[in-house]
């Protein structure tokens, strides 16, 4: 089969590779009808990222059709119309009962690597790393599916893939990030980070009843689609405006009741990446402090708010505002999606009309052309925020 | 008992400061090296040497990066993979000396670097002194728990029925119950060579632990308890393993299981997990970049492979 694999240091390669074969018997096999690239994808791409293999095949955001179970699979047949979530969960162990699903406990066989880095493993996932267990991604012609029956949600026919695609991550990832800030009535919500998480975060803000819903970016073309699809009412260009001023002057100098760091790692201009990147910058006395986003929403978040963080870290953060956190009662809410947890409520909203998760998407290309959109999503060409691809 | 187990473990708080040092250095390494293979012109700069030396430089740091993987993949005493730091160390202040007898370089930052370079090497000296202060011939101590959502009696009865454990222990080959006391034991050892001892039952107290010896003269010396402790609320059972052992080959034959990508601190924790995989999903999951084995060194592309 087809499949875009990943070489190094923005070098990505469609090739053609074996195709896949059940391997645990909950397994499924999928033949892959959509895929994305991710935002989170561009860290592999970027080659900040450890643990990745040359020939590694990338993707987790991807839909399709079964085309074999393995014999434990209980609840998807051969033909079942299927979107997968992006972490690979188990949905037995402690944290899977609770609904934690990212958690998973069974799901990474390189858990000892992952414990190494962060204390505790989390869930394998597809296409991200080794460190999240070595599994092959989405974008190829097909995949493997373990836990078919906890990792995909059936998808009646009559709705295009556009629309229900993004029940793998970004849309369920939005989503927890406004859940995660506890919207009343009232509330002001402020999202650092425009790109598809952001804009979900801000549409389901809008869906669980926030007020107001304020964009920070810098792109116009991410801060238009805030404004006009994703319903922000107010949009801040953060190279043309102060943040933390505009967003006191909109808020009558409170702040935000809740703040959503969209951004992560890669803050721009920086790499992010790992505690033992900064650290050796540090040590040579290079610039450190890449967490631009995630510092400004403690700084800007109003006393006693939520700071809601859904962009990505990798290791650890340079000069983290502790006293503003600690001396003004903020909490700070975060994680990986529990995707599995989302998809049936969500997909029903997508269905009663209520959003249509196809707006983001600004470039359809074939799986073949996935070089060129890696290369054109890394550098924000063409006005580039999601891109899809057909096998 | 076997003569070469002993119960003295004095130097176990020696011991786990140089593993926590060794932690730390591989993190050093980890960061300096990614520096140096990414902005190496940067780093030429700071440490006042000439921008054509990037290539050494990323050299230096895929060296780096080299020594602090090998001390996560020696596991519980990386003693082998410090050392190699220290190596790495004389080669930087090697390097560091010739360019200060360059023409064009700015010693002032040149020195810096050195005295830098020093501070470090000083840790590993330091590190792989306290990590191989045991002379690598007395025993070694593990202990490693699971949490495992099942009740103290599921998990006994399977863990007591030895012909169970090859299915969750990927290292055995077989596991022979000789009689209710004794069993014999076939494991996969370093190089593919398959390891067996004979071993006895020493305690045995129903859905609560067992524990066992291997018999005098067997390959892989060492005793070991595992126990099924209850959890508070509804969390289940934490099974945990207690294991006394004498390395084979002593330090080194650990390090070379160690650089395989296993050792027996390692081996046991992925023992439980996979127990665990076992018990509650019914299956161990595979990927495809674990299709081989989960060590390190032995991870494959995450893409089908052809077998």
């Amino acid at each position: 089969m087809r499949a875009n694999c990943w070489y190094g240091k923005r070098d990505v390669r469609v090739e053609d590779v074996p195709d896949p074969r059940i391997l645990n018997r909950q397994d499924a096999i999928v033949k892959v009808t959509s895929t994305a690239i991710c935002g989170s994808d561009l860290h592999l791409y970027n080659g900040f990222m450890p643990t990745m293999e040359k020939g590694d095949i990338l993707g987790h955001e991807f839909m399709g059709e079964i085309v074999e179970v393995g014999p434990e699979v209980k609840n998807r047949k051969v033909g079942d119309r299927v979107v997968t979530a992006f972490p690979i969960s188990c949905g037995k162990c402690f944290f899977c009962k609770q609904q934690m699903f990212s958690l998973c406990e069974n799901s990474n066989p390189n858990a000892w690597m992952a414990e190494k880095m962060f204390g505790h493993a989390p869930c394998g996932i597809f296409g991200y790393s080794h460190l999240t267990g070595g599994f092959a991604g989405g974008q190829a012609e097909y995949a493997r599916v373990p836990y078919a029956d906890v990792g995909t949600i059936k998808i009646p026919s009559g709705i295009p893939d556009e629309k229900v695609l993004f029940l793998s991550d970004i849309f369920p990832t939005g989503y927890m990030a406004a859940e995660m800030c506890d919207i009343k009535p009232g509330d002001t919500i402020a999202v650092w980070g425009c790109g598809p998480v952001g804009q979900f975060s801000m549409a389901s803000a809008r869906l669980l009843g926030a007020e107001r819903v304020i964009a920070i970016d810098r792109f116009a073309e991410r801060l238009r689609m805030a404004k006009e699809r994703a319903k922000a009412d107010f949009v801040i260009n953060y190279e043309e405006k102060n943040t933390y001023e505009a967003l006191m002057e909109i808020t009558g100098g409170r702040g935000p009741d809740a703040c959503i760091d969209a951004v992560g790692m890669e803050a721009h201009g920086g790499h992010g990446l790992i505690y033992a990147y900064d650290r050796a910058k540090q040590a040579v006395m290079s610039e450190t402090g890449r967490p631009i986003a995630l510092r400004e929403a403690i700084m800007c978040c109003r006393n006693g708010g939520t700071v809601s963080v859904i962009g990505v870290y990798g290791g650890l953060i340079d000069k983290f505002p502790i006293g503003s956190f600690m001396n003004r009662s903020l909490t700070m809410k975060t994680g990986q999606c529990h995707v599995q947890r989302y998809m049936q409520p969500l997909l029903d909203r997508i269905e009663r009309g209520e959003i249509d998760p196809s707006f983001v998407i600004t470039h359809k290309i074939s799986l073949d052309e996935a070089a060129n959109g890696f290369e054109m999503f890394a550098n924000k060409e063409d006005d580039c925020i999601k891109v899809v691809m057909n096998p | 008992m076997a003569t070469a187990v002993r119960e003295n473990y004095l130097d176990e708080r020696e011991e786990n400061q140089g593993r926590q040092l060794a932690n730390g250095l591989a993190w050093f390494s980890l960061g300096l090296g990614l520096t140096e293979l990414l902005a190496p012109k940067t780093l030429a700069r700071l440490i006042g040497v000439r921008e054509s030396n990037a290539g050494l430089i990323r050299a230096f740091g895929a060296r780096e990066i080299a020594s602090g993987l090998a001390i996560w993949s020696q596991g519980e005493r990386p003693v082998e993979a410090v050392w190699s730091r220290v190596a790495g160390d004389a080669l930087d202040l090697t390097a560091l000396g010739k360019s200060m007898a360059s023409s064009d370089t700015n010693k002032g930052k040149v020195a810096f670097a050195t005295l830098n370079v020093l501070a470090v090497t000083g840790l590993d000296v330091l590190c792989a002194r306290k990590l191989g202060g045991n002379d690598g011939h007395s025993s070694r101590r593990i202990v490693k728990g699971m949490i495992i959502d099942r009740s103290r009696e599921e998990l006994y009865k399977m863990w007591r029925n030895f012909d169970n454990l090859p299915k969750f222990m990927k290292h055995l080959e077989y596991v022979r119950a000789t009689d209710h006391t004794f069993s014999h034991w076939a494991a996969k050892g370093p190089a593919g060579k398959i390891v067996e001892w004979d071993a006895e039952i020493t305690q045995d107290i129903l859905n609560e632990l067992i524990s066992w010896r291997s018999l005098d003269g067997a390959s892989i010396d060492h005793s070991g308890t595992v126990r099924f402790i209850k959890t508070p609320g509804s969390r289940g059972t934490l099974v945990q393993v207690e294991m006394q052992y004498a390395p084979p080959g002593g330090v080194v034959g650990t390090a070379i299981a160690g650089l395989m990508g296993k050792n027996p601190g390692q081996l046991t924790e992925e023992s439980l997990r996979d127990f665990k995989q076992y018990i509650e999903t019914g299956e161990i999951i595979v990927s495809d970049g674990t299709l081989w084995d989960n060590g390190l060194l032995t991870q494959r592309p995450a893409q089908p492979s052809e077998e």
